[in-house]
């Protein structure tokens, strides 16, 4: 074989262009460093990067896709069935509404409806000022003293129309 | 200065009506009074409606004043509660307040009493006494005393817990598991959060003797993440039991190892399913596995894995502690013992009721439960979560059996009734049962991925009035082949909520 191939040898680019800051991409490294020896590492992993930058960006599953030595599809497929992953940036709050059965039965449909037009946003949207992000839930267990919701992880009961706005407004209050 | 205990549930459920504020006003106060109090945020007594309670212990025994926001503990403090004296708010004793007074509270027996994360309290209050029980058996021993109480699986299915146990036993294996599922995802259903959350340290128990039973050393709890406080409340417990070697490489001194951690799900209904939650603990997607192989011989990482239930592991204690006659002796038929209940939805006085077996439905809800919040009457009770019938007037007198309720086509669960009022349109429901499946179904086969999407466009067609009389023999025939050809109990039991209600409140199916 000749060594004097004509073609052009086109270099691999191993610094690929990313969307996160330093910080974020170091967040998403220092999640993988420390959890990646766990058997079944990779929900462990994707909680603690939700945790730290609010969701799992695409950015970021290159860095653990290379990390866990998986490919890119394998996790876009993990992410995918996991109703709480998300993949985009969420608003500086996230309010979860109950939907489920026990729920219901105490005005739960009104409430949900209520919440979608006083905010103007649908399920998994998020509000124009970027404030909140409504999310649907099947239970929160805590279905004796529904209707239910959780308020960036603190959970709610007995909520009324009322009682929704009092928590939004609490929520936008600037901290 | 005499101090006085005071307790202000810690409990999520607590926590969202307002008891962490109850407990602030309390302490500030009592400051501003010079009042010696010690605060105490104990897990849930479990009577909902009376949350934020508060209990005052006195020399006569606990006080109970509920439910107090924290703008009436001025008044409360103005009345003298602290002595236990009368208020708008009090009712008496708690331990004498009916609701819990009747009930039989093995596995939720210091759930409320305690300060759940005070191993003092829990070594005080008989904790840890069936694992000392269990150091000093043999693993058949163990698994003998399990089977014999009759103790059943009550996470859904009710499998004998021995047997399973057994099986694992026998298997072999370079590493074995115990996986508890905590992924709770039955709506109506609060037990395994309240356990967690108000005595941790008994699900830690009850791991712990599964491991020495079956010769795991490994133990997983899978916890769903919409229960950040469980989460909190088990990481804490178990750093403690590990920095007093009831965990660990050598625990209690007997040279035994048992090691646990809690793994988080991520809000998916279907990973409550043991093969999906395998899945899901090895970090994939929560797809249903083929059985066999059963989990017990090929499990976690192919290892053989026992799962149980939350309030299935957390009930082993006190059956090593007490004997298997002892448990044996609660409950009726072939369902032996007591069942943590939770009654929820429209109900006036919701909650943790733990009953032998054998009472039934009418007792909940109307002696304990009160009737419906609105005061309405009560039309249907959704038993045993989302998969489950809902029941009308006519089966209130079943007893809670796991027989009886199959022989019904309906089912016990989780042990979950959630109470809807005459306000209730059946035919929306027979809906979001569809409707769920469709949300939550893994995907693996078509009856249940395809079948629930149909169901939905059927049930509106019927409910539009458009041919019903074809639609709704279309609608048995594609729950018929939902029940017979699903892979798994979610698409072959989203039927039963679906033609119960049909069968029952045939009249909200018309246009
Ligand atoms: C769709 C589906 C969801 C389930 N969800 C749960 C659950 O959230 N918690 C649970 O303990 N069992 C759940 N189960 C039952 C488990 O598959 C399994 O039977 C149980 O974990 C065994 O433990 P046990 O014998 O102690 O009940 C579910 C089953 C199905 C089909
Ligand atoms: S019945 Fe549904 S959830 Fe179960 S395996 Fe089939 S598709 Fe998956
Ligand atoms: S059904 Fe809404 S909290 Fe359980």
């Amino acid at each position: 074989m000749s060594n004097q191939s004509p073609k052009r040898i086109i270099p691999i680019k191993l610094e690929r262009k990313t969307s996160l800051s330093a910080d974020d991409q170091k967040a998403v490294h220092d999640s993988c460093a420390r959890l990646k020896a766990l058997p079944g590492a990779l929900l462990p992993i994707l909680h603690d990067v939700q945790s730290a930058l609010g969701f799992v960006p695409k950015d970021a599953v290159v860095i653990i896709a290379h990390e866990l030595n998986l490919s890119r599809a394998e996790i876009h497929g993990v992410i995918s069935f996991y109703h709480y992953f998300r993949t985009e940036k969420p608003g500086r709050h996230v309010v979860q509404l109950c939907r489920a059965e026990a729920c219901q039965s105490v005005g739960a449909v009104a409430l949900e409806a209520y919440a979608k037009r006083t905010l103007g946003i649908d399920f998994h949207g998020t509000t124009a000022d970027g404030a909140v992000t409504l999310e649907a839930v099947y239970c929160l267990g805590n279905c004796a003293l529904g209707p239910s919701a959780m308020v960036d992880g603190r959970l709610q009961g007995r909520v009324s129309p009322e009682r929704f706005d009092a928590l939004i407004a609490a929520a936008r209050q600037p901290s | 200065m005499s101090i006085t205990k005071i307790f202000v549930s810690g409990d999520a459920a607590a926590r969202g009506v307002g008891a962490d504020e109850t407990a602030a006003a309390i302490m500030a106060l009592a400051e501003t009074r010079g009042i010696g109090i010690q605060l105490v945020r104990n897990g849930s007594r479990g009577m909902l409606w009376l949350e934020p309670l508060i209990e005052v212990e006195t020399a006569m025994g606990r006080v109970a004043y509920g439910p107090v926001a924290s703008g009436e503990v001025a008044s409360l403090f103005e009345s003298g509660f602290i002595t236990g004296g009368a208020h708008r708010l009090a009712h008496g004793l708690t331990a004498e307040i009916p609701f819990l007074k009747n009930q039989e509270r093995l596995t939720f027996a210091r759930v409320g009493l305690t300060d759940p994360q005070s191993l003092q309290d829990y070594l005080q209050h008989g904790g840890n006494r069936g694992l000392a029980a269990a150091l000093k058996m043999q693993p058949a021993d163990i698994i003998k005393c399990v089977t014999d109480s009759g103790l059943r699986g009550r996470g859904g299915a009710a499998f004998p817990a021995g047997i399973k146990w057994k099986t694992v036993l026998g298997a072999s294996g370079a590493q074995k598991y115990i996986v508890c599922n905590a992924d709770e995802g039955d709506s109506g259903t609060f037990s395994d959060r309240m356990l967690m959350e108000g005595d941790p340290f008994v699900l830690i128990e009850g791991m712990t003797i599964a491991g020495l039973a079956t010769g795991a050393t490994r133990g997983y709890i899978y916890l769903r993440c919409e229960y950040p406080d469980a989460h909190r409340a088990l990481n804490a417990a178990i750093a403690t039991a590990y920095s007093n070697h009831y965990l660990g490489a050598d625990i209690q001194g007997s040279g035994r190892q048992f090691e646990l951690e809690v793994r988080l799900g991520a809000g998916a209904y279907i990973c409550g399913e043991e093969t999906s939650l395998l899945e899901s603990l090895e970090g994939k997607r929560g797809e249903i596995r083929f059985k066999p192989p059963l989990p017990a011989i090929e499990g976690l990482f192919g290892m053989p894995t026992v799962i149980n239930n939350v309030i299935t592991l957390a009930s082993v204690p006190i059956i090593l502690d007490r004997g298997a006659e002892f448990y044996r002796t609660f409950g009726m038929g072939r369902s032996r013992g007591t069942l943590p209940l939770q009654l929820a939805g429209n109900i006036k006085y919701g909650g943790l009721i733990e009953k032998a077996f054998g009472l039934t439905l009418r007792q909940v809800l109307y002696d304990f439960g009160g009737g419906a919040l609105s005061g309405r009457p009560i039309r249907a009770v959704q038993v045993g979560g989302p998969l489950g019938a809902y029941m009308p007037e006519s089966q209130f007198d079943t007893p809670l059996d796991y027989e009886t309720f199959a022989a019904l086509k309906a089912m016990l669960g989780h042990g979950g009734m959630v109470v809807f009022d005459d306000s209730v349109d059946m035919a929306a429901q027979a809906r979001y049962a569809m409707e769920f499946c469709t949300i939550e179904s893994c995907g693996k086969c078509t009856p249940c991925r395809i079948g629930s999407v149909r169901g939905v466009e059927v049930i509106d067609r019927l409910c539009a009035g458009e041919s019903p009389a074809k639609q709704e023999v279309l609608l048995r025939d594609l729950c018929e082949t939902m029940i017979h050809g699903s892979l798994c109990a979610m698409g072959g039991l989203t039927p039963y909520p679906v033609i119960s209600a049909l069968n029952h409140f045939p009249e909200d199916f018309t246009a």
